[in-house]
């Protein structure tokens, strides 16, 4: 059992869904319970199959990667099928292998215009194996291929099953991330070429080499510096228009607004996490020296964002653009956790993703519940949830002070230490200008609360209007919204009292990523110099690796 | 006396011509050309000796024979000429079968086959001729064959003119309308145009190193002692009348109005064969005649790719006719294989990898480009339009149609894990390994464009998915014919194949360099 895990677990993970979505295109689509029960099944399958793999998963090692598969894919080019699951890759996994089938769950009860199960939920099952592909990818070119597997399903989710302006968000939302990942392939191939995989001292059988693995322990120290922070900018705006960072994130509001209410928890959850996953997982480990580099611009964009998303929030009349925008800030906690470039930082960065994953997901899920029975989420006109449909109305509370950061709720361990970490960060950086960011981000926090509170007191407090008051259509939550919401609402509490159960996991793997050993020094410890020395090593580490590598 | 005497020395001077010896001919090399001129001579007896009865089964024989033509090409491929190159006249660097034609070869065979396919009910039922039309096509496809082997001046020449005039004649082939008359026409006027100022600079290349063949013009060119100004000429004008072949900006103007008035198979033919056969030719002049004038070549050619893609790009984003649309899409895709070919002349490395990039190009831009033309043919025998508008709402009464042209678009477009990402991925490689700075301009051109290239093959997309579809056609389901079917599955398949195992188009198209790089200084 443990060995056919090892081999084949991830892949079967990741391959489910698509397999139940080349059954569903197979049968007519006037059968729709059969679609629905595939859907779902598929994905229950896949979640099982995930249970399986975290039960398996060897803790103690959480560091490493494990159920790796080597195999060979596209041999011109050195790029090989290499999966793999560490304590990063974990969670974020196990997250959207969770979000997928209560998204199903809350579909079948909510079914969003035009109809079409069999279309939306293959759609649904297409765009999870590109969420999961690119999570367990451990090489850049495979990566990159699952990465952009979920722009299409997502188009389509928004363009067919959206709002009023559907058809402008979707291209706009397409067009953005085609044009970062564009950039961010160029990167990867400048990696590729400009790399020396032969110093790196995880496997690497030639010079150049997609593997991540060994992008990820120095192979990439030979690259010359100028050469390195143009591959980071290319990244950094590939990856940085997923978060979405501020100013990419233009996209976002008009994609969240437009989306049907399972493309926003689906693209809340997970889509905005594959990039701050791309900072964690590539662009940093694989870049150390340029990340240093820019991380004062990472950081500056990141506090924009908060500052930006609150106050975006708080010009908004509609519900779920402000949700959006409530999005656009607490992505920029998390940046702001990686900009640091400490194990702190950036375990509270994967914190964050996780935890805004669960919270925003139950705010959007609550927003679309609210838009089918009040056909509406303009805040002027709501009010009196709580009198009207008072589970709802508590569950939406609950959700919004989870969301701004409540102790003992899973949104405080994401912000607060993210706050924490910059006053500290990695010596190579000035501290002056992280602890300047922290206070903006701390005001932030203030402004979250207050226009999280707005909102609730917009939509829930209050008696309801005239509009609505004996509308028979607003009824409390339904048993499909049960079903799908209440694994959420635990996880949130869980989460909240016992951080300890995802920083345990992330721990190891994000220190092992900042150590980037490779030959001739740990690139991580330049991290730990001050600013002059530290480029310094980075110099002398490129140096050492040079003549070693006898060029 | 004296004078006559010197006259007869002079007469018996002149008289003296070299004996010619017929060079030993490679037959097995020669084979698959000679098999194809059999069917395209067999296409034709059958026209003359049965008549109209013969006009049934012509497709058929043309397709199957075709086909047949694959059997010397694999027969060769097993005799090992990918690594061991046969030249079919003797030893004389003229005509080259090495793993590089010949993967192009099986290349226009099969293009060709999906065209016959696309054709069979079209002509058909058009009321066409048809044996005429399946024999043209055939030596049309013939000229490909010979410009895959080409390595010497007039030898391309000959080919390029008989895979041509054929297709000038197949434009016109809807003669009862005006615009396929247009068609034909700007396409014949603008081919001549480019063929004589190609011979031009064919002269002049030949003035310049005293030979048509092009190993010896590249090393005779490479030397300093010839003159630039000269070299310069030939080179650039050869480029410019191949540009007009494939359809390079500023040379493309003729692209759209022959694509929309043409048949529609014949379209496709020329947006994918023709304009591979002209990338064939450039490949050969490039990679083996003027390789030591990378000075040349490279400035010229990065120009004309950064121009192709964009204004083929930004031009396609207007169109509101399909065939108009996949013409400038076909236009902007040229670009990112002549910005593959621009950056070759870095070393041998980049030229290997360029090559392979072209090549890998051509395949998998057939299938998918073929496959959309099969969809556009397929619809509109129910629409009997080629407005973008008469795709709205597809995915209402033709889904399975609707998702296999998303796919074909997404493809053009280039998102993994559909086969165009891996065809514009291997021009990035390409580019990327070049590693000068104007490389990598050149690659963060091609990024923007295939930024804007989403723009109108996602509004084609979004048309057939987002819009309601006329009311007409809701009730009552798309039949297509058997012969559309299978073209429609090959392509479809080649294009999802290609994405996901990439490794199935390298395995062919990473030949190598063809001839005499490692000779080059």
């Amino acid at each position: 059992m443990e060995a056919f895990l090892d081999d084949w677990g991830l892949t079967l993970v990741t391959f489910t869904p698509l397999i139940g979505a080349l059954v569903m295109m197979a049968v007519p689509k006037e059968n729709e319970s059969f679609h629905k029960m595939v859907a779902l099944g598929t994905t229950l399958v896949a979640a099982f199959l995930g249970a399986l793999l975290l039960v398996n998963f060897d803790f103690d090692a959480a560091g490493e990667l494990q159920y790796v598969v080597d195999k060979s894919w596209i041999d011109v080019i050195n790029s090989r099928y290499i999966v793999g699951l560490d304590g990063i890759s974990l969670p974020l996994l196990l997250l959207s292998l969770g979000v997928v089938p209560l998204c199903m769950i809350y579909s079948f009860g909510h079914f969003p215009e035009p109809h079409n199960p069999k279309t939306f939920l293959s759609l649904i099952l297409v765009l999870e194996t590109g969420m999961l592909g690119s999570f367990i990818a451990q090489d850049l070119i495979l990566f990159f291929v699952f990465f952009e597997v979920v722009l299409l399903p997502m188009f389509f989710l928004i363009g067919v099953w959206g709002g009023d302006d559907r058809r402008y968000a979707s291209l706009k939302f397409f067009l953005y991330t085609l044009f970062g990942s564009a950039l961010m392939l160029i990167s990867f191939l400048a990696l590729f070429f400009l790399s020396d995989g032969t110093v790196a001292t995880e496997a690497a059988p030639t010079v150049n080499t997609f593997d991540m693995r060994a992008l990820s322990t120095g192979a990439t120290s030979v690259i010359a510096r100028g050469a390195q922070l143009w591959i980071f900018g290319g990244m950094f705006i590939g990856f940085g228009v997923k978060v979405p960072m501020f100013p990419f994130h233009t996209w976002l509001p008009d994609a969240h607004t437009q989306a049907p209410t399972v493309g926003s928890v689906i693209l809340a959850a997970v889509l905005l996490k594959l990039g701050t996953y791309g900072f964690v997982r590539i662009a940093i480990p694989f870049l150390p020296e340029a990340a240093a580099a820019w991380a004062p611009v990472i950081g500056l964009l990141a506090v924009i964002g908060i500052i930006y998303g609150a106050l975006g929030c708080l010009a908004q009349s509609d519900m779920k653009r402000l949700i959006a925008f409530s999005s656009v800030a607490h992505m920029g906690f998390v940046m702001l956790g990686i900009s640091t470039l400490t194990d702190f930082g950036i375990n509270a960065a994967v914190f964050g993703m996780v935890s805004h994953g669960l919270i925003t997901g139950m705010l959007f899920f609550v927003a679309g519940s609210m838009k089918d029975r009040y056909h509406t989420l303009d805040m002027t006109r709501l009010g009196g949830l709580l009198v009207q449909a008072p589970k709802m109305g508590w569950i939406l509370g609950f959700a919004s002070m989870a969301s701004l950061g409540l102790p003992g709720l899973a949104g405080f361990w994401g912000e607060f230490p993210a706050i924490l970490a910059a006053y500290n960060p990695a010596e190579i950086l000035s501290a002056n200008v992280w602890r300047a960011y922290m206070i903006v981000a701390a005001l932030g926090t203030v402004l979250a609360a207050g226009y999280l509170l707005w909102m609730l007191q917009k939509t829930a407090f209050g008696t309801p209007t005239e509009e609505f008051e004996h509308d028979p259509h607003i009824n409390d939550v339904n048993r499909f919204e049960w079903i799908s919401w209440s694994p959420l609402l635990i996880l949130i509490v869980v989460f909240g009292f016992y951080p300890n159960l995802i920083f345990d996991l992330t721990d190891p793997a994000v220190i092992k990523s900042l150590q980037v050993e490779g030959l001739g020094g740990a690139a991580g410890d330049c991290l730990s110099l001050a600013k002059a020395a530290g480029e310094q090593c980075f110099a002398d580490l490129r140096d050492a690796v040079g003549s070693a590598a006898g060029n | 006396m004296v004078l006559l005497t010197l006259l007869a020395s002079w007469a018996a001077q002149a008289v003296e011509v070299v004996p010619f010896d017929r060079p030993p001919i490679d037959w097995h090399a020669l084979a698959p050309e000679l098999t194809l001129l059999a069917v395209g001579a067999l296409v034709t007896l059958i026209d003359v000796v049965f008549l109209e009865r013969g006009r049934a089964i012509s497709p058929a024989v043309a397709g199957v024979g075709l086909l047949a033509v694959l059997v010397p090409i694999v027969t060769l491929a097993v005799d090992g000429v990918a690594s061991n190159p046969r030249a079919a006249f003797g030893t004389s660097e003229v005509y080259i079968v090495d793993g590089y034609s010949l993967v192009l070869k099986a290349l226009f065979i099969i293009i060709a086959y999906l065209v016959i396919l696309m054709s069979t009910n079209y002509i058909a039922e058009g009321d066409y001729w048809e044996s005429e039309y399946y024999g043209l096509l055939l030596s049309s496809v013939l000229g490909m064959l010979v410009m895959a082997s080409a390595r010497d001046l007039v030898t391309v020449f000959v080919a390029l003119e008989l895979l041509s005039i054929p297709a000038y004649l197949l434009a016109t082939w809807r003669k009862r309308d005006l615009r396929s008359n247009e068609a034909g026409l700007k396409y014949y006027l603008n081919g001549v145009f480019a063929s004589a100022l190609m011979l031009y600079g064919m002269s002049l290349l030949f003035g310049a190193s005293g030979t048509t063949i092009l190993v010896e013009i590249n090393a005779a060119i490479g030397s300093t002692a010839s003159s630039t100004a000269l070299i310069t000429l030939g080179i650039v004008l050869v480029i410019v009348g191949f540009g007009f072949k494939v359809s390079a900006v500023p040379f493309h103007l003729w692209a759209p109005d022959t694509y929309e008035g043409a048949p529609t198979p014949i379209t496709a033919f020329l947006a994918v064969a023709a304009k591979g056969a002209g990338f064939v030719a450039l490949m050969n002049m490039v990679f083996v005649g003027f390789w030591s004038r990378a000075d040349v070549y490279a400035p010229a050619l990065w120009v004309l790719a950064a121009l192709t893609m964009t204004v083929g790009n930004l031009t396609a984003l207007r169109q509101n006719n399909l065939i108009r649309l996949m013409a400038y899409s076909g236009v902007a895709q040229a670009g990112f294989m002549l910005a593959a070919l621009a950056v070759a002349g870095q070393s041998t490395d980049v030229a290997q990898r360029s090559a392979s990039a072209i090549v890998t190009y051509l395949i998998i831009y057939a299938a998918m480009n073929l496959g959309a033309f099969t969809i556009i043919l397929a619809v509109s025998r129910r629409t009997g339009s080629a407005d973008i508008a008469s795709f709205d709402g597809l995915f209402q009464w033709a889904p399975a149609m609707a998702v296999a042209m998303t796919l074909f678009l997404a493809s053009l477009a280039g998102i993994p894990p559909l086969g165009g990402w891996y065809a514009k991925f291997s021009v990035f490689t390409a580019l990327i390994e070049g590693d000068v700075w104007w490389a990598y301009v050149l690659a963060g051109l091609a990024a923007i464009n295939t930024v804007i290239a989403f723009g109108y093959y996602g509004k084609l997309a979004s048309r057939m998915w987002f819009e309601a579809a006329p009311t007409a056609f809701e009730t009552n389901r798309l039949k297509i014919p058997f012969a559309l079917q299978a073209a429609l599955g090959i392509t479809l398949i080649a294009t999802v194949a290609f994405g996901v195992y990439p490794e199935m188009v390298t395995h062919f198209s990473d030949v190598d360099v063809p001839a005499a790089l490692t000779a080059a200084p």
